[in-house]
């Protein structure tokens, strides 16, 4: 059974004061995410992910359209004690502290009585903040408040967990914890699926992603198979300053770095390069293929403008 | 229960309770109208309400004169026989805005008679009308109201000729201010005279109340006007024959009238056994003193001619 | 379902007594108690008058300024910065949680009118040095003051429900104003004619009737309140905040919450 379906969710505003114009957030989206995946869910800002969560959650009432969250309907309400939700920059009560927030929501999930604290004090203890749990949630910075996101999140062992830009606002510490964090999901059996605009994120965690934009959706598949067809490039790195007359006749692109160059060339041209810099007596530090990176497909899908329809992979 | 069965219930349930909370309001409202009134006197002191209006002077007066205007109303209505706290509320609505002319003429004519036809107060309606005339003093309907007081209610003759004729100064008065000194200067016990203040009152007000029950007294003036003719008819006619006459149309006849007197309701005056002229329904003419019969004590008044 | 609105609830209470502007409040009414004190030595008849009426009219005014802006604060700021969203992604239905929400405020109200009401029985003991039978009266006042909060409450509730925090409390104070002059506003619209007094008795019965909620002065005069007063304004404070409520469950039910 697949963790999300969803089935033609579509959300179009009224903005304007007096003449209401009709603004397109989200166009049909058709989507399956399987069970136990991790799912990105890439687009720029404004693309629409934020109004796809949104309508998952019931926050927002689609202009059509449906979906089924693990097999039930979207909108029933029992569904969402499996289900765990970080919004984007999320805000607490000022004046509680983490574990009474953190109880609150256990209370909240239906999570029973005796079994609160330990919940409570364990997810604590997961996301690095047990030791300020009693600090009123107003003193805690921006990171902290993420960590305290997270772990309301995850507090009651949902099934399926959806994060809304889980990266924002961190350090490259508390990013890495996170990304730690959702391996650690991963392996647990937990579907997970979030939205990013940060494609490096995406490309090392996730199973599959999806690419929206403007409300539309622009390209889906698996990473591995975005990023596994070989560009047909090859990186090539030596000793020294020098950019032989050869290389640049290659049609290479050089780069100098410090005390070394980068040069990229077609794979045909490898063999010839490395003829050149031994006849130079140049130092040959690397010779690595250029794989295509999701950054690369995401800026093609982008610039489908006009013709792109939505795809299924 | 989805979105829309909670929707509805919802709606439901505010039309159900806005319903209800209305009738419970309608209900002690019936029971114990303006039961707040009692309650908003506890701070008369018209100082202390200025200051604490916080400078919102007009609003709080026009709440004043509403309240004031609310309880002599019901209190007609319920056949009350004070109106105490009438003084007070319109003392406090002209102390907040002194330009409130209406409250003047209101006091003028409800403050001053004595009750059932008003507060029985006219020392502290002539207070009221004399603040007023300080502080609108171009206003000639206030002198005019004043000597109204005067003459009606307290009878001094001399203080209401002094007030018309200081009205009579003023730029912009009506031309009658002149007339009704001099004339109640020479008659002021005189019908006409009476008569040309009641017909002011008449004509210049826009109140409701205060021309109605202007028309009252006009009509009442009619009456003790025809009466007192109509007894002097009576003594001449003993004096020429010796008796009295025996039935009205015999009267009219010696007198050389064109049919039987009249009263302003069309019912003609009876004639006593005793010689005495009276009206067939006292009750039509709450202000009039003659023509009543002996021992006639008048019910609270005003409003019956307009139900 | 119980349970979650009872959670909801409680929560709400942690949160508005945490906030320190509550504390601020309540000490300045306590404060006022006191100065009502030093305010009555002037004469000694009016000792008593003067602290209850200053005493009970700060516990109304400052409540309902506790009311409104810690309130709708609670629920508007909660929309708005979006504290909401994690509550609303678990099994939380919308009406649960208003009425949770209405039930904390309540219950925080009438906590704050009791340690502000021991200010004023405090007070009265140092003024008079023992308590009468009419004292007692100023219990029934200070029930009546409760009701008023409730009142307050649903409709801050109400507003928030849809508009800003700012626009809330602007809105909920002007209808505690209008509300005090209710009766008058009906014996407006008992004068007025035609499409003027149609509008003016409609507004006069939406309006709050808080005219008859207030009987500081006359309990302060040691007048009696008639039984049947008190069951009235207990009904329609029922009936009015019941109506405030289900007004906003049925916006918010329907809210896209942006």
């Amino acid at each position: 059974m697949p963790a999300i379906e969803i089935l033609g969710l579509e959300k179009t505003y009224k903005v304007g004061f007096w003449i209401k114009r009709p603004k397109r957030a989200l166009l049909p989206l058709h989507l399956t995410v399987e069970d136990g995946e991790v799912f990105g869910f890439l687009g720029p800002n404004g693309a629409g992910k934020t109004t796809t969560l949104k309508l998952l959650m019931g926050l927002v009432f689609p202009s059509a359209g449906s979906a089924r969250i693990l097999g039930k309907p979207w909108t029933d309400p029992e569904v969402k004690a499996q289900i765990g939700f970080l919004p984007e920059q999320p805000y607490f009560y000022d004046h509680l502290t983490a574990h009474e927030l953190l109880n609150y929501y256990a209370q909240l999930s239906g999570v029973p009585a005796k079994d609160r604290s330990h919940r409570v004090t364990s997810t604590l203890q997961r996301v690095g903040l047990k030791d300020i749990q009693g600090v009123q949630l107003r003193k805690f910075s921006k990171g902290m408040l993420q960590r305290v996101g997270i772990a309301q999140a995850i507090l009651h062992d949902p099934k399926l967990v959806f994060f809304d830009e889980p990266m924002s606002g961190l350090d490259p510490m508390g990013r890495r914890e996170v990304r730690d964090l959702m391996e650690q999901l991963k392996h647990e059996g937990k579907t997970v699926f979030f939205s990013t605009h940060i494609l490096s994120d995406a490309e090392a965690l996730c199973d599959r992603v999806a690419i929206i934009n403007k409300g539309e959706l622009r390209g889906i598949g698996a990473v591995a198979d975005l990023t596994s067809s070989v560009q047909g490039k090859v990186e090539v790195i030596w000793q020294g300053t020098q950019v032989p007359a050869s290389m640049k006749a290659l049609g290479a692109e050089c780069h100098v770095i410090g005390d070394t160059v980068r040069a990229v060339m077609g794979e045909s041209q490898q063999d010839a390069a490395i003829d050149a810099l031994r006849r130079e007596r140049l130092r040959l530090i690397a010779l690595t293929p250029v794989r295509t990176s999701l950054e690369a497909y995401f800026v093609e899908k982008l610039q489908h403008a006009e013709t792109t329809v939505g795809t299924n992979a | 229960m989805n979105r829309r069965t909670t929707s509805i219930v919802a709606a439901c349930c505010l039309v159900v309770f806005l319903g209800a909370s209305v009738a419970v309001l309608h209900h002690s409202d019936q029971v114990r109208p303006h039961s707040s009134l009692d309650e908003t006197l506890y701070i008369s002191s018209p100082k202390l309400l200025k200051r604490a209006s916080l400078g919102y002077n007009g609003l709080l007066a026009d709440i004043y004169w509403t309240r004031a205007v609310q309880y002599f109303g019901g209190r007609f209505h319920d056949r009350s026989a004070s109106y105490t706290l009438l003084a007070p509320l319109l003392e406090i609505t002209t102390q907040l805005d002194p330009q409130l002319t209406v409250a003047y003429e209101f006091g003028a004519s409800f403050l001053a008679p004595a009750p059932p036809d008003g507060a029985g107060e006219p020392e502290r309606a002539v207070q009221l009308m004399e603040f007023g005339i300080q502080n609108n003093p171009d206003n000639w309907k206030l002198y005019y109201d004043l000597g109204f007081v005067y003459y009606l209610n307290l009878k001094d003759y001399k203080k209401a000729v002094d007030a018309f004729a200081r009205g009579s100064q003023v730029p912009n008065a009506h031309p009658f201010m002149r007339l009704m000194a001099a004339q109640m200067a020479e008659h002021a016990a005189d019908f006409n005279t009476a008569r040309m203040l009641w017909s002011a009152t008449y004509e210049n007000s826009q109140d409701k109340e205060i021309r109605a029950n202007a028309l009252e007294h006009l009509r009442a003036l009619r009456v003790d006007e025809d009466v007192t003719h109509l007894q002097e008819a009576v003594t001449r006619f003993g004096n020429r024959t010796g008796r009295l006459p025996s039935s009205l149309s015999e009267l009219a006849a010696a007198e050389g009238l064109q049919g039987i007197p009249v009263d302003p309701e069309g019912y003609p005056y009876k004639l006593t056994p005793q010689g005495r002229i009276e009206v067939r329904v006292p009750e039509d003419f709450p202000f009039a003193n003659k023509g009543l019969p002996p021992g006639y004590k008048p019910t609270p008044k005003f409003h019956t001619q307009n139900q | 379902m119980n349970a979650r609105i009872l959670h909801i609830a409680s929560n709400t209470f942690r949160e508005a007594v945490r906030d320190r502007v509550l504390y601020n409040l309540i000490a300045f009414a306590l404060l006022l108690s006191g100065a009502a004190i030093l305010v009555g030595q002037i004469s000694i008849e009016i000792e008593k008058l003067v602290v209850i009426n200053l005493g009970l009219t700060a516990v109304s005014l400052f409540g309902i300024v506790i009311a409104i802006f810690i309130g709708i604060g609670l629920v508007s700021k909660e929309i708005e910065k979006r504290t909401l969203y994690t509550v609303l992604s678990r099994p939380v239905r919308r009406w649960e949680f208003i009425i949770g929400k209405f039930f904390g405020l309540a219950g925080t109200l009438v906590v704050n009118t009791f340690f502000m009401a021991i200010g004023v029985f405090a007070a009265l003991f140092y003024v008079s040095h023992k308590f009468v039978r009419a004292d007692a009266l100023i219990l029934v006042a200070l029930y009546f003051i409760i009701l008023e909060f409730m009142i307050i409450c649903s409709l801050g509730l109400l507003f928030s429900s849809f508009s800003t925090p700012l626009l809330s409390a602007v809105f909920a104070f002007s209808l505690f104003v209008i509300g005090s002059f209710a009766e008058d506003l009906r014996g407006f619209a008992g004068m007025a004619h035609g499409f003027t007094r149609w509008l003016a008795t409609g507004a006069a019965y939406l309006v709050p009737n808080f005219s008859a909620l207030n009987i500081v002065s006359s309990v302060a005069h040691g007048q009696p309140v008639a039984t049947q007063l008190i069951l009235h304004n207990t009904l329609y404070a029922f009936f009015y905040a019941a109506m405030a409520v289900s007004g906003a469950v049925l916006i918010f039910e329907n809210r896209n919450l942006k």
